[in-house]
């Protein structure tokens, strides 16, 4: 089994005001979807969520705010699942909410060094 | 902890934390109070998806709203500077805010107090109460008045700027100003009441939550201390009987049913109950308000015995005395019909010459109906049907002009 990281693209939009229905349906459906994972046994650390707050510092030295000046898409959050490989770790996310609110989800393999 | 729970945590939670929000920073930031309970929502939102849901929502909520407004007070240096001495006093307490079941309920009543204004007209009033007081989204707001999110939203802000404008805005109201203002409150809670019992909506739901919500304020006020409770009593009495109905009034295929139309026995009998003891409850004392007559009238509209229509009647005289409205004198004539006679009853009604009111044409043609004269019931559905302006009230004339004709032949 290895490690993969899976991570939450979605076009920002720190105005969204959502009623408490919208934000009922929404952790629901970010729940239903990490415990089926979790049920699999496949979920390896449920992550983080990130917030609106950035900053980015580049490489001339200057510093912008916000993680989205030129982006359209930002990363919302991330979890580790545990996949025979990125096979079966995209299969896993399928279905992930972020997918229907249109945002992406990056699957990557977490590289494995033999301590020394 | 189930779905249902959580979107009523929200709803509540929401007009709880606008309330002491806006305790703190004087109520002319309303705005600045909605900004940050939707900023703790939308943090919600993203990290209970992420991390389940916490022990303690509430909790969670009010936590995580303090720390904002903490934040906020700490960068806004300007706010600072712009503020009176005495806010600014109350400010200093700002970092230490812990906010408690007790300054939540206190926020609370004044904010209703704060919002229930004379000078708003009806739909600003109700949109502002549905928002601030019930958390409602401007999208329910919308739904439930068959209106869109641009003129809900245009509606509260409106409403917010006549009160911020207000320059003296009493933060602590003496017990004379609870005591005086308690009637307009009363009027905001029952028409709140009245948009969700007789709206047009076809969703039930919308329209059973602003039932319950107003039955909660005004059960809300009937814990308070400030003020006298018997005509708050009565308007619980009052929202108890109606709601009793509500199941049967909305069972019908062509939209909802009237009285004489309804099931009884799917009327809601713990309901009827309730609003038999608040009805004694508010009994004490010697006052006699419009909420008890009216109160008294839907108790009578519950039994079944002689003499029934003959007390409503009375009721409605006396109530006729103290507010004269067209439709409570057309009520009258319904239950004049019941007693007295039918032809007695017609003759009345068509005094009253409520142009441009379906209502008023309904009523003619069901006493018209009652007196085996078709040719006139049809006659006045058709009137009543070209004024009708709901889609469902439409449906149900056209229903019983349909049940005329094939009587007629």
């Amino acid at each position: 089994m290895k490690n993969f990281m899976m991570l939450f693209h979605s076009e920002p939009n720190p105005d969204f005001n959502p009623t408490p229905d919208q934000i009922q349906d929404e952790v629901k459906a970010w729940q239903d979807w990490m415990e089926g994972i979790g049920a699999q046994g496949k979920l390896k650390n449920p992550g983080e969520a990130l917030g609106f707050e950035g900053k980015t510092i580049h490489a001339d030295g200057t510093i912008t705010d916000g993680p989205y000046a030129e982006v359209k898409e930002i990363v919302g959050g991330f979890i580790i699942v545990s996949a025979e490989s990125i096979e079966e770790a995209t299969q896993l996310g399928n279905g992930c909410p972020a997918l229907s609110n249109g945002g992406k989800v990056e699957v990557r393999d977490i590289m494995v060094f033999d301590e020394m | 902890m189930d779905d249902e729970q959580l979107s009523e945590i929200f709803k509540s939670e929401y007009s709880n934390l606008i309330a002491v929000l806006s305790n703190y920073y004087g109520l002319t930031d309303l705005q600045l109070a909605e900004d940050i309970v939707s900023d703790t929502f939308l943090k919600a939102m993203k990290s209970w998806s992420h991390k389940g849901i916490p022990k303690f929502p509430k909790a969670w909520l009010r936590k995580v709203a303090q720390n904002l407004l903490n934040e906020h007070y700490r960068r806004k240096k300007i706010y600072d500077e712009k503020i009176t001495p005495e806010i600014r006093a109350k400010n200093h307490q700002i970092n230490f805010i812990e906010i408690t079941d007790k300054i939540i309920e206190d926020s609370q009543l004044q904010m209703i107090f704060v919002l229930c204004d004379p000078d708003l007209n009806r739909e600003s009033q109700l949109c502002l109460a549905l928002r601030i007081l019930c958390g409602f989204s401007i999208e329910e707001i919308a739904r439930a008045l068959l209106s869109n999110k641009e003129t809900v939203n245009k509606k509260i802000y409106r409403a917010k700027k006549i009160i911020k404008e207000r320059d003296q805005i009493e933060m602590n109201l003496t017990s004379d100003q609870y005591i005086s203002r308690l009637d307009n409150v009363l009027r905001v809670i029952y028409l709140l009441f009245n948009e969700g019992y007789y709206s047009s909506v076809d969703e039930e739901n919308i329209r059973y939550e602003i039932c319950w919500e107003a039955m909660r304020l005004s059960l809300f006020l009937s814990e308070q201390k400030k003020f006298p409770k018997q005509k708050i009593y009565a308007l619980i009495a009052l929202m108890c009987f109606h709601a009793s109905r509500i199941d049967a009034r909305t069972s019908g295929e062509n939209g909802d049913l009237l009285y004489q139309e309804q099931d009884k026995r799917k009327w809601n009998s713990a309901l009827i109950q309730k609003g038999m003891k608040y009805l004694k409850l508010s009994a004490a004392g010697d006052i006699v308000s419009k909420y008890h007559l009216e109160a008294a009238i839907a108790y009578w509209h519950t039994r079944d015995n002689d003499g029934k229509w003959n007390n409503i009647l009375q009721l409605y005289n006396k109530l006729l005395t103290i507010e004269y409205s067209p439709i409570i004198a057309m009520n009258r004539t319904y239950a004049l019909a019941q007693t007295n006679s039918i032809v007695e009853a017609i003759q009345e009604a068509l005094k009253l010459e409520l142009k441009n009111n379906p209502h008023y044409f309904c009523l003619l043609a069901e006493l018209y109906r009652m007196n085996n004269n078709i040719e006139k019931e049809i006659e006045y559905l058709n009137v009543a049907i070209e004024f009708a302006n709901k889609k469902n009230e439409k449906e149900l004339i056209k229903h019983r002009l349909e049940k005329a004709n094939r009587l007629k032949t």
